[in-house]
C-alpha cells in the first residue's frame, strides 16, 4: 500500500514554473528526502501534498485515497514548518494539545496524549514553558510532537534542521530517524543539504528546477546517478573534461598518447565530461595500464584525511588520500604524480551544463 | 603587599575618569533639557488646571459636575466613544487581516484612504459630513424624507468621531500582523483548525497588546475630539453637548469654575488612559505572552 503518491503535479507563479509535471509514490512506513538545490520547488511539492498550496495540475492520494481537492484540515497530516511556527502565547503542552482541542476530543484522553508525546520528545519539565525559553532544538521537538499530536497519516517536514547549528543537527536527525522507526508514519522532508538526506531517508527523490531528476535509495542516488545532476549534487565529485574518439577516451589536455578505455559504450563520439568522485582517485608514484600523469598542485590537512589537488591535462581534480596513505607516501606539491579513476561516469557534456558548471564551481570543484 | 602602579597606568587612568566625567556632565544637561521643554509644554498647563480647578473649592468643582447638563455631556462622551470604540475595533480588525493577507488591485490606494483622518483637519472632516448629511445633501434630503435626524443630533456626532478614529486600531495591529506572518495561521490549519478557530486561538492571542493599544488610542482621541465634532453637533446644551464642546461653551461664557471641573475631570481620565498606553505598548513590544 503506497503512503503518498503524486502525479504529474504541475505549479506556476506568475511566469516561474516552480513545479513541473512531478510524479513519485512513497510507501507505506517510509521517510523520504525531497532533496534539490534551493529555489528546486522541493518546499512547494510538499505544501502541496498539505493542501498548502493548490497545484494548477495533477492529482494527490494519501494512503491510497484521493485528496487532491480536499481542504488541509481533511487531509490529516502532520507538517512541521522550517521556523517551527510554534504558537508564541501558548505553552509546550498547550502547543502539543492544540489539535487534539480543536477536535474537541475530552480533557482525559489530551492529557494522556500530550504526555506520552512530552515522554517521546524528550520535554519532561517543559510542559509550561513559552517557546522563547526553548532551544532551537526543543523547539524543533516540540513542533514535532504537535505535529504527531493528532496521529496523522503522514507526517511533512519542512527543512526541519534547516536552523539548528551543525551539532544539534546532528543528533536530532538520527533521533528522527530512530524515532521514525518506532512509530511507523509515512514521513517526507524537504532538505537542500546531501548529507543529512543520506542519514536518515529510506529513499532520496532528486528535485532540479521543479523536475525530479532520480528517485532511489541513498545508495543507488550516490553510487549510480542518473544524470550530470544527481551526481554532481549528491556528494562531492571531479569534472575531468574529455573528448570521445574511436573507442577511447582522451583527457584534455593529456598526451593523445594516454588514454582511457572506455567502459560504456552507449555515448557517441563527442566532448565529454567525467564525473569522478575524489574518494574514487588513487595515487601512483609509477606508471601502470590505463593511469594518467599529472602533477600535484597542493596537499590540504583535512582532520581525519588529506586532500590532495591534482593537475591532470586541463582538469584539476581532487583526491582524498587517508592519513596511513600519507604518512606512506609523503605527497608533496610538485610532485609528479599518476593517477588512476576508479568508479566514474561517463555524461554528454552539454547536458545541462551551464547548470552543473556553476554549481562545482560554487563547491570549489572547479576553476 | 599592593605592587606600586606604573606611571603610565596612572596617567591612563586620569584621562579615562576625565573622559568618564565629561559624559556624565553631557548626560545630566541633556536630561535636564528634555525636563525643562517638557515641563514648559505640559506640566505647567496640567498644574494650571489643577491650581485653578482647586481655587474654586472641591464643593463648587462638584456642584458643578453635578448639574443635569455636565452630566449628560460626560453621558454624550461616554456613547459616542462607545460606538467608536466597538466599531472601529471590529472593522479595524477586518481591514488589517484584509491587507495583510489578501492580494487585490487597489489595496495600495485604500490602505491609504485609512489613514486619511489622520491627514485631514477635524474640523474639515466635520464640515464634509455637514455637506453630506445637511438637507441639502444627496444622503442628507433621503434621511429627511424618512424623518431621521443625523445633523445636529446624536447619530451625526457618532459619525463623525467613528471617521475620525479609524486609523488607530488597523494601523496598529496590521504590523504586528504582517509581521507574525501566515505560518502560524498554517500551523493551525495543518492540526485542523478551521479558520474561525485558527483566527480566534492563534491569530487573535497574537494581536491582543496592539489591539488594546490601539483601542486606547480610539478611546483618548473619541473623548478628546472637538472640531469635528463641535460642526455636525452644533453643540446644543443638554441635547448635543459633549464634554469637550461643554468645556468650550463655559469657557467662553466665563463660566470658569465649570470650564475647569469639566477639564479636570478629563486630565485625570487622560492620565489613566495614558498610563495603561505605556502598558499596552511594553506589551506589544515585548514577548507576546
Amino acid at each position: 500500500m503506497s503512503g503518498i503518491r503524486v502525479e504529474n503535479l504541475r505549479k506556476t507563479f506568475d511566469n516561474f514554473t516552480a513545479v513541473d509535471d512531478v510524479s513519485f509514490g512513497i510507501e507505506e512506513g517510509e521517510l523520504a528526502a525531497l532533496l534539490g538545490p534551493s529555489g528546486s520547488g522541493k518546499s512547494t511539492i510538499l505544501r502541496i501534498i498539505a493542501g498548502l498550496e493548490r497545484p494548477d495540475h495533477g492529482r494527490i492520494y494519501l494512503t491510497s485515497r484521493e485528496v487532491t481537492h480536499h481542504s488541509v484540515q481533511e487531509r490529516n497530516i502532520g507538517f512541521v514548518f522550517q521556523h517551527y511556527a510554534l504558537f508564541k502565547h501558548m505553552t509546550v503542552e498547550k502547543n502539543i494539545a492544540f489539535g487534539l482541542e480543536v477536535q474537541k476530543k475530552s480533557k482525559k484522553e489530551i492529557k494522556a496524549k500530550v504526555d506520552e508525546l512530552i515522554d517521546l520528545v524528550k520535554l519532561e519539565g517543559y510542559n509550561n514553558q513559552y517557546p522563547h525559553q526553548l532551544s532551537g532544538g526543543q523547539r524543533q521537538r516540540v513542533a514535532l510532537a504537535r505535529a504527531l499530536a493528532p496521529e496523522p497519516r503522514v507526517l511533512l517536514l519542512d527543512e526541519p534542521f534547516g536552523s539548528l547549528d551543525a551539532k544539534v543537527r546532528k543528533n536530532l536527525a538520527q533521533w528522527i530517524r530512530d524515532l521514525h522507526k518506532r512509530i511507523h508514519v509515512t514521513g517526507v522532508f524537504v532538505t537542500h543539504d546531501q548529507n543529512e538526506a543520506m542519514e536518515i531517508s529510506d529513499k532520496i527523490i532528486l528535485i532540479n528546477r521543479g523536475r525530479v531528476e532520480q528517485i532511489g535509495t541513498p545508495r543507488e542516488v550516490y553510487e549510480t546517478p542518473a544524470t550530470k545532476f544527481v551526481a554532481s549534487f549528491v556528494g562531492n565529485v571531479n569534472v575531468v573534461e574529455s573528448v570521445i574518439s574511436d573507442g577511447s577516451i582522451f583527457i584534455n589536455g593529456v598526451s593523445p598518447d594516454i588514454t582511457l578505455q572506455m567502459r560504456e559504450c552507449d555515448l557517441a563520439p563527442g566532448e565529454v565530461v567525467l564525473l569522478v568522485r575524489p574518494e574514487e582517485i588513487s595515487l601512483a608514484r609509477a606508471a601502470t595500464e590505463n593511469n594518467l600523469p599529472g602533477i600535484i598542485r597542493a596537499v590540504h590537512y583535512r582532520g581525519s584525511f588529506y586532500e590532495v589537488e591534482i593537475d591532470v591535462g586541463n582538469n584539476l581534480v581532487k583526491a582524498v588520500i587517508d592519513k596511513e596513505e600519507y604518512k606512506a607516501e609523503e605527497w608533496r606539491a610538485k610532485d609528479p604524480v599518476f593517477v588512476l579513476f576508479g568508479k566514474y561516469k561517463v555524461f554528454d557534456a552539454s547536458e545541462g551544463y551551464q547548470q552543473v558548471h556553476s554549481m562545482l564551481k560554487q563547491y570549489g570543484y572547479i576553476e | 603587599m599592593k605592587p606600586t602602579p606604573d606611571p603610565v597606568d596612572i596617567e591612563v587612568i586620569t584621562l579615562w575618569d576625565k573622559r568618564v566625567r565629561r559624559e556624565k556632565l553631557g548626560k545630566w544637561i541633556i536630561i535636564g533639557l528634555v525636563f525643562l521643554w517638557f515641563a514648559f509644554l505640559v506640566l505647567f498647563p496640567l498644574y494650571g488646571i489643577f491650581r485653578e480647578a482647586g481655587e474654586e473649592g472641591l464643593k463648587t468643582i462638584f456642584s458643578s459636575l453635578k448639574t443635569a447638563d455636565s452630566i449628560h455631556a460626560f453621558y454624550l462622551t461616554f456613547i459616542t466613544t462607545l460606538v467608536a470604540v466597538i466599531l472601529n475595533t471590529v472593522f479595524g480588525v477586518i481591514m488589517a487581516i484584509v491587507f495583510a493577507r489578501q492580494k487585490f488591485k487597489g489595496k495600495l490606494l485604500l490602505e491609504s484612504i485609512v489613514d486619511m483622518p489622520f491627514a485631514i483637519s477635524p474640523i474639515v472632516a466635520g464640515f464634509m459630513f455637514v455637506v453630506l448629511f445637511g438637507p441639502e445633501g444627496w444622503i442628507g434630503s433621503w434621511f429627511e424624507s424618512m424623518n431621521i435626524k443625523i445633523l445636529y443630533a446624536i447619530p451625526g456626532m457618532m459619525i463623525a468621531t467613528v471617521f475620525i478614529t479609524i486609523p488607530f486600531v488597523a494601523r496598529e495591529i496590521l504590523p504586528i500582523l504582517r509581521e507574525f506572518g501566515r505560518e502560524e495561521e498554517e500551523a493551525a490549519a495543518t492540526l485542523g483548525a478551521s479558520r474561525w478557530q485558527a483566527f480566534w486561538r492563534v491569530t487573535l492571542p497574537s494581536i491582543k497588546w496592539g489591539l488594546a493599544y490601539g483601542v486606547t488610542l480610539t478611546i483618548a482621541r473619541s473623548i478628546g475630539e472637538f472640531g469635528a465634532v463641535l460642526v455636525v453637533s452644533g453643540s446644543i446644551i443638554n441635547m448635543t453637548q459633549t464634554a469637550t464642546l461643554r468645556i468650550h461653551d463655559q469657557f467662553m461664557n466665563f463660566n470658569y469654575p465649570g470650564a475647569f471641573s469639566a477639564a479636570l475631570v478629563l486630565a485625570v481620565f487622560s492620565f489613566v488612559i495614558l498610563l495603561f498606553i505605556q502598558y499596552a505598548y511594553k506589551k506589544k513590544g515585548g514577548p507576546l505572552l
